[in-house]
C-alpha cells in the first residue's frame, strides 16, 4: 500500500491450493492493519459455522507505512477466536511486519483445510505450500531450528510455527513468531492447527524508491529521537514491563492465587529488578524498533548428579511472571522461567495457561475435582507440578485436560467452580485486579484484552472514580486504538505516536490526511469490528462476570456488580450511538 | 578519515535501524536490502547478531583490483568508492570480498559499497557500531 491506493492481498486456500492476489482498491478507506484485516474478515467470515470450521479464514495485516518509521512493528492477525467464538484479534512483534512489506502485501488471507500436515512459504511472488509431515508433532522451538535450516532467506525471513497445543487445537493455543514474540491470544495457534498448517514462512525482496526523501527523513529522525532520547520508551527498555510487579503488588491490584488476593507476599522476590539481576542476559528487539523490549532471561538448571547442567533462554515480561508466577503462587525467577519454557515450547498462550492452571488448582483444593482428574496434586506454589501440568494440557492427556484445553469458562461450567474461573466472555483475564475500568474494559473490549481500552489504566489514572467519566475514556481510548492498530503501531509507543506525530508520519510518504479524516477511519474500523460481533451473536449485556471479581477488593475497593453492570450498559449506548451516525 | 567498525556486536539488539537509515540516505530506498550492511543471525535468534559490513581493506584491496574498469576507486583511509560512470556490472567484486560485503543490486545493475559515511552508526541505539580511526 506504501505510495499506493490500493491494498494487496494475497489469498491462500488450502482447500484446493488455489493461490489468489488482488489489488483493492476499495479499502483505501480502511488505512491498513486492523483496518483491512476486519473488513477481510467480515467478508470471509462464516458465522454459522463453527470457529475451527476449515472455511474459516485467518487473516494476517499490516500497515501503510510498517517498517518504513520506529516501532511500526507489529502484524495484526484477525480470525474467530476459538476460544470465545467471538471476534479474535491478535499482535506480534518480530520480523514478519517487515517481511511481509518485502514479500510485496499488504494483507494474507488464508482459509479452508490441507489436506495433510503443510508449511506455508510466501517468498514475494512465489508461494508454496510444502509437506510437514515429518516435522508435525514438534515443539514450538525444534520446529523453527529445522524451518530455519530448510527454507532460504536467513535474515531476512520470518518464521511462524505451533507447538503441539495448535495441532491439538487447544483453544488457547499461541502461534510463536520469530522466537521470541507471538500472536498470543485467543487461540490463532488451534486456527492454524485446524488448517493443518504448522509453520508459515514470509520472505521477499521488494523494494520501494522514497518519494519525499527530505520529508520522510526529518519525521523518521524526530521520531527516532523521541523514541531514543526522551524518557517516554525508557520503562520497556530498562526493566521491561516486568517493573509492574512491584508497581501493581503496591497498589493491591496484583491477582494472587486465583485473585484469592490481589497483593502477593512473595512479590518481592520476583520484580523486575530480581529477573534482571539473576538472569537478563539480552535485549532484543522487533525489526525497526529501537528500544529492544524483549527481554531474555537465562536460567541453567541440573539435570544429573555431577556438573550436569542444562541451560535454558526465555522471554519475560510482566503478563507472564503474573499468570505462571504470582496467579500461581509461585516466588522464584527461575521457576517462573521454567514454566514460560513449558508454554513456549508447546505453543500456547502464557495468560490463558496460568489462569486455566489457577482455576484448576482451587477446583483442586475445594475438591471439585480430584487427583482421578487432575493426575497431579495441583499446589499454588509448587512449580514442578505446574511444568508437568502445561504438558498434560498442551497434549490433551486425559478428559479433565481436554476440557480444560476448551477454556476456564469450559472447565468451571463441566467441573463446577464457575465463579472463581478468571475469565471474561470466555477470554482469561490479564495480571490486572485495578478495579471497574478493568473489568468493564475487558467486557466490552472489541477483542476482550487489555489492549482494547487499557481500562487498568483508566483506574489508575482516577483518583475519585466517577463511572460515566470511566466509560468515556474507555471508548474514546477504544476508537483512538483503531488508528494506532491500523497503522499496526506497537501500542507501547502510544505516548511517542500521538496525533501529531501519527499525521506527520503520514504525511511525509505521501498519505495527505487530517485530524479529523483519522477520526472518521477510526469510527469506520471500529464499526466494522462491532458488526462483526454483533454477527457473531455477542452482547456484552449478556456477559456473565465471575463472583470472584466482586469479592477481592481491587484498588478501588470490592466492586459492585451493580455498577459495573450500569457501565456496560453506558458503553452498549455509546457504541449504539456509534451504529447509527453516518460514514 | 575515519572507517565503519563493528566493534560492540555483543550489544546488538537486531534492531536493524542501521540497515533502514543506511538504505535510505545512501539509496534512499525503504528496502533494507539496499543497505551496505547487513545484520545476520548467527544459529538463528537465540545466536549472536553478526554485522556483515566492508572491512575497509587499505594496501591490498581485492573488490578494487579485480574491477576491470576501475570503477572501484580506494578511499583514502580505507575501502573502497563507486564511480557508477564506469561500472559495467560485471559483479567481479561482489565474488572478490571474502567477508561478502558487497551485494549487487539488480535492478539498477550496480554493487552496493560501504562509503563509510556512519549513518548507520549514527543511528546504532547501543553503539554497535562505530566509526573510528583505527583500522585494525
Amino acid at each position: 500500500m506504501l505510495y499506493e491506493n490500493s491494498i494487496k492481498v494475497l489469498y491462500i486456500d488450502l482447500s484446493t491450493g488455489k493461490i489468489e492476489i488482488k489489488r483493492r482498491t476499495d479499502m483505501a478507506g480502511y488505512l491498513g492493519g486492523v483496518g483491512v484485516a476486519s473488513k477481510l474478515l467480515e467478508e470471509t467470515m462464516r458465522p454459522e459455522l463453527s470457529p475451527l470450521a476449515a472455511e474459516q479464514p485467518m487473516i494476517l495485516a499490516i500497515g501503510a507505512i510498517s517498517g518504513i518509521y520506529p516501532l511500526i512493528t507489529k502484524t495484526v492477525a484477525m480470525f474467530i477466536s476459538p476460544l470465545t467464538g467471538e471476534l479474535g484479534e491478535s499482535y506480534a512483534g518480530g520480523r514478519l511486519a517487515l517481511t511481509l512489506s518485502m514479500a510485496g502485501y499488504d494483507a494474507v488471507v488464508i482459509h479452508g483445510k490441507a489436506p495433510r500436515p503443510s508449511y506455508i512459504v510466501i517468498d514475494g511472488g512465489n508461494i508454496e505450500i510444502k509437506d510437514a509431515r515429518p516435522i508435525w508433532g514438534m515443539d514450538s522451538d525444534v520446529v523453527g531450528q529445522f524451518i530455519r535450516d530448510h527454507v532460504k532467506g536467513s535474515g531476512k525471513r520470518s518464521i511462524l510455527r505451533i507447538g503441539p497445543a495448535g495441532e491439538k487445537m487447544v483453544k488457547f493455543a499461541s502461534v510463536c513468531v520469530d522466537t521470541y514474540r507471538h500472536f498470543g491470544r485467543l487461540g490463532l495457534g488451534a486456527v492454524m492447527g485446524s488448517k493443518h498448517v504448522k509453520a508459515i514462512i514470509v520472505t521477499g525482496d521488494k523494494s520501494t524508491k522514497i518519494k519525499e526523501y527530505k520529508d520522510y527523513f526529518r519525521v523518521y529522525q524526530s521520531i527516532f529521537k523521541s523514541v531514543t532520547e526522551t524518557d517516554l520508551m525508557a520503562k520497556y527498555h530498562d526493566l521491561g514491563t516486568s517493573i509492574n510487579v512491584e508497581v501493581i503488588n503496591a497498589l493491591g491490584a496484583l491477582p494472587t492465587k486465583n485473585l484469592t488476593e490481589s497483593h502477593f507476599d512473595g512479590a518481592e522476590k520476583i520484580t523486575g529488578e530480581a529477573f534482571a539481576n539473576n538472569h537478563l542476559v539480552r535485549k532484543m528487539a522487533c525489526t525497526g524498533c529501537p528500544v529492544g523490549c524483549i527481554h531474555i532471561g537465562q536460567f541453567r538448571q541440573k539435570f544429573d548428579d555431577g556438573y550436569d547442567y542444562e541451560s535454558l533462554s526465555v522471554a519475560y515480561d510482566y503478563e507472564l511472571i503474573y499468570s505462571l508466577g504470582t496467579l500461581l503462587g509461585v516466588s522464584k525467577t527461575d521457576e517462573v522461567l521454567h514454566l514460560i519454557e513449558a508454554v513456549e515450547k508447546t505453543g500456547m498462550d502464557a495468560i490463558s495457561t496460568g489462569v486455566a492452571l489457577a482455576w484448576a488448582t482451587e477446583g483442586f483444593m475445594k475438591g471439585i475435582v480430584t487427583v482421578a482428574e487432575t493426575l497431579l496434586p495441583l499446589t499454588f506454589g509448587d512449580s514442578k507440578i505446574y511444568y508437568q501440568a502445561i504438558l498434560y494440557l498442551a497434549n490433551r492427556k486425559n478428559d479433565f485436560y481436554r476440557v480444560l484445553g476448551e477454556g476456564t469458562r469450559s472447565a468451571g461450567a463441566t467441573y463446577g467452580g464457575k465463579e472463581f474461573a478468571l475469565q471474561v466472555a470466555g477470554n482469561e483475564i490479564p495480571g490486572y485486579h485495578t478495579g471497574y475500568g478493568n473489568l468493564v474494559g475487558l467486557t466490552v473490549g472489541a477483542r476482550h484484552s487489555h489492549l482494547c481500552n487499557a481500562g487498568y489504566a483508566v483506574d489508575q489514572s482516577i483518583s475519585t472514580f466517577d463511572e460515566n467519566k470511566a466509560v468515556d475514556a474507555l471508548f474514546m481510548e477504544e476508537l483512538e486504538r483503531c488508528v494506532l492498530n491500523s497503522l499496526v503501531i506497537c501500542l507501547f509507543a502510544r505516548k511517542v505516536y500521538n496525533r501529531e506525530t501519527v499525521l506527520k508520519a503520514l504525511n511525509a510518504t505521501g498519505y495527505v490526511l487530517t485530524d479529523n479524516e483519522l477520526t472518521t477511519i477510526a469510527k469506520r474500523i471500529y464499526k466494522t469490528k462491532l458488526g462483526i460481533k454483533e454477527k457473531l451473536g455477542f452482547d456484552p449485556r449478556q456477559v456473565v462476570l465471575p463472583e470472584r471479581f466482586f469479592k477481592t477488593p481491587s484498588i478501588h475497593g470490592t466492586l459492585d456488580p451493580l455498577i459495573a453492570e450500569r457501565m456496560i450498559n453506558r458503553y452498549v449506548e455509546k457504541c449504539l450511538l456509534l451504529l447509527s451516525e453516518e460514514n | 578519515m575515519k572507517v565503519l567498525k563493528a566493534v560492540e556486536m555483543n550489544r546488538c539488539i537486531g534492531c536493524l535501524s542501521c540497515m533502514i537509515t543506511c538504505a535510505t540516505v545512501n539509496q534512499q530506498d525503504h528496502s533494507i536490502l539496499k543497505s551496505a550492511i547487513r545484520i545476520k543471525t548467527s544459529g538463528g535468534l537465540t545466536g549472536k547478531f553478526m554485522a556483515i559490513v566492508c572491512q575497509a581493506c587499505k594496501d591490498d584491496v581485492p573488490c578494487a583490483e579485480v574491477c576491470p574498469t576501475g570503477a572501484l576507486v580506494q578511499r583514502k583511509g580505507g575501502g573502497v568508492l563507486l564511480d557508477k560512470e564506469n561500472c559495467v556490472g560485471c559483479e567481479h567484486c561482489v565474488t572478490a570480498c571474502t567477508v561478502d560485503a558487497i551485494y549487487f543490486d539488480h535492478s539498477t545493475k550496480l554493487p552496493i559499497v560501504c562509503k563509510h559515511c556512519g549513518v548507520c552508526a549514527r543511528f546504532c541505539p547501543h553503539g554497535c557500531l562505530q566509526l573510528t580511526e583505527e583500522v585494525q
